[in-house]
């Protein structure tokens, strides 16, 4: 359904007084392929910074790549017209991060949920309020929400009308962009609860973005792992969480915690930190934090392959 | 933050409910005309003093015309003046600076050079080219006005759009396939209207100063209308014999300035905090769950109203 093939987005170093071309670019992503396909949730993880939220934004058209190419049902998305993008702009929907930001705090959760509903669409206001109550009760809020304002809910109920928000016109695929990071643990389990029980009525793929591997595993089918603007790793969730092939998803699963509390496990600790997206090692971007790091890491960047089926990574190891 | 400065301030409040009372009721008030005199009664002193006339509480002036129903008069030129100048560079400013934030790059830097041109535009030496040009005239003051008070309503506007467009619902309205205009229109004017309020409010003293010095100079409200600053200057020569000519004319001004301007502090004390507010997390923790995790329903909490129905 959406396919981004070689995605890269560079963004000008902020340098003082830089006049005309900039000298540096961070290279918030670096060539990333990914697709998603009906009905599946492709879960992405990775730190903070290394490109995850780039990524979001290239597919919800909010960032034009630098390269690459992104289709939508076969076509790019830089070849769109007026009823493309409209087509484009119902089928996808978003949930951000932060529930505070997201909701506009002078308008009504009924004008907020009706945002994405195109006013000249033929559709009288009986229709859309309709719609809109029908949406609220969806997402677990009552129906006469609408008539409140933001600052009337919680984190959590907000986090709900965000996804009321994004379900209202019928989308067939939400970008979710750290749904549950900003809320309390408790609260958490509900949302992806909601998630879950939402994608199976509706038939909903997700593009499911955290740090939060529990999270991740929760919802995702396959999973793809970022690092420093590039993917390390896809795969089938499962597999990659039970046979991590690259050394960076090795050490990422074991910061996680185990699902048994008595589980021996062992801790993998990276040394140095996240390389610079403005100047990333040569090689592979890894190699100087990788365990397992041989020669050939420092001067050959690993090709991106299948190594065993439906399993992709980028290493030298295999 | 002070304790003080949450409190209305009454005292600034009276002044301009008294400036604003004036004005309306000016012509039923039963004061004599503030504009024709009876030069035979030219020059009075105040009520308190030994020549005083009951007929004139404030005094006449060297046309005999009365003081207190000039200076009642003169609020209403005072205000309309500030209301219609502030009216006219509000509306060009903001729209100025909403466009100017929110489509950034080339237009941004354009408008704002022009902004950088108005804002060190010379007062006095502008109402002068233009007095050179044509007569003066109400439509005159406030067009100087509103040419040297628009960039500071951009200025402000524009900063504050830079703040608000970067708010994810600004994202999410593109995402939801919303064009500029809209998002403009509901999202981004809604949360610059408390930040116009409070310079809408700042300015008023400013442009009753400026009417005042530009009718002062005789290139602002033309004579013989009873403006403040007209008042002043037509007292000038007799400071010495008829200070009350000037005086009460001055006395207005000064006190409507304060008042305005205590007012604005206050206002802006009050609406930033919500200013910031915007987007900003408040302090709200979630409820914990009141019951196990489930469907992700949830009744009625403290927020009754708010939480969830029977899960459909």
């Amino acid at each position: 359904m959406l396919e981004g093939v070689g995605l890269k987005k560079y963004f000008p170093a902020a340098s003082g007084f830089a006049v005309g071309r900039p000298g540096a670019w961070v290279k918030a992503l670096d060539g990333v392929s990914v697709r998603v396909a009906e009905g599946e949730t492709l879960g992405i993880v990775g730190e903070s910074g290394s490109g995850k939220t780039t990524l979001a934004k290239l597919c919800l058209l909010l960032e034009r790549p630098t390269a690459g190419a992104l289709r939508f049902d076969g076509k790019d998305t830089a070849a769109f017209d007026r009823d493309d993008l409209r087509r484009y702009r119902r089928s996808v929907q978003a949930v951000f991060q932060d529930p505070y930001s997201s909701l506009n705090p002078r308008m009504r959760v009924e004008d907020i949920v009706a945002e994405p509903l195109p006013a000249d669409g033929g559709v009288s206001r009986a229709v859309v309020a309709e719609r809109v109550r029908e949406v609220l009760q969806l997402v677990g809020l009552r129906r006469e929400s609408g008539a409140l304002y933001p600052h009337e809910f919680s984190g959590g109920q907000r986090q709900r009308i965000a996804i009321a928000r994004a379900l209202v016109t019928y989308p067939k695929f939400l970008v979710l962009d750290e749904p549950v990071s900003a809320l309390d643990v408790s609260i958490r389990a509900q949302i992806l609860n909601l998630l879950k029980r939402l994608q199976e009525q509706l038939g909903l793929a997700y593009m499911f973005i955290s740090h939060d591997l529990a999270a991740a595993r929760y919802l995702a089918t396959r999973l793809a792992v970022m690092y420093a603007g590039k993917l390390v790793e896809v795969g089938e969730c499962d597999a990659v969480y039970t046979e991590p092939l690259h050394p960076y998803t090795e050490a990422l699963l074991s910061a996680a915690l185990p699902l048994h509390p008595g589980t021996r496990r062992q801790r993998i600790v990276l040394g140095g930190e996240v390389p610079s997206p403005v100047n990333p090692p040569e090689g592979c971007r890894f190699h100087p934090r990788c365990p397992r790091a041989m020669a050939q890491c420092s001067r050959q960047e690993p090709e991106w392959k299948e190594v065993k089926p439906r399993r992709f990574t980028a290493c030298h190891l295999y | 933050m002070r304790a003080r400065s949450r409190e209305l301030p009454w005292f600034a409040g009276a002044i301009l409910a008294a400036l604003v009372f004036a004005a309306l009721l000016a012509p039923y008030l039963g004061l004599p005309s503030p504009t024709e005199g009876d030069i035979t009664q030219r020059l009075i002193p105040p009520v308190w003093t030994e020549r005083g006339d009951r007929e004139h509480p404030l005094g006449t002036d060297r046309f005999g015309r009365d003081v207190l129903s000039r200076v009642v008069h003169g609020s209403r030129i005072s205000l309309v003046v500030s209301l219609v100048a502030i009216g006219v560079a509000g509306t060009l400013g903001t729209a100025l600076g909403l466009i100017s934030g929110y489509r950034g790059g080339l237009t941004d830097a354009v408008l704002m050079r022009l902004t950088d041109v108005g804002l060190s535009l010379p007062t006095i030496l502008i109402a002068v080219v233009l007095v050179a040009v044509s007569e003066p005239s109400f439509r005159n003051v406030i067009l100087v006005i509103a040419l040297l008070l628009w960039p500071r309503f951009a200025r402000q506007v524009r900063g504050e759009t830079l703040a608000i467009k970067e708010q994810d619902f600004v994202a999410l309205a593109i995402v939801a396939g919303r064009s500029s205009a809209w998002i403009i229109r509901r999202h981004i004017f809604p949360n610059v209207v408390p930040t116009l309020l409070v310079i809408s409010t700042l300015q008023v003293g400013y442009v009753i100063l400026l009417e005042g010095t530009l009718s002062f100079l005789g290139v602002g409200v033309p004579p013989p209308n009873p403006a403040w600053g007209l008042m002043i200057a037509d007292g000038r020569g007799f400071l010495a014999t008829a200070w009350w000519i000037s005086f009460f004319p001055g006395l207005a001004m000064l006190s409507t300035v304060l008042a305005v301007n205590l007012m604005g502090d206050w206002l802006r004390d009050h609406l930033d905090p919500k200013l910031r507010q915007v987007g900003g997390r408040a302090v709200e923790p979630d409820e914990p769950a009141p019951e196990p995790v489930g469907d992700g329903v949830r009744r009625a909490g403290a927020r009754g109203a708010a939480a969830g129905a029977d899960g459909g």
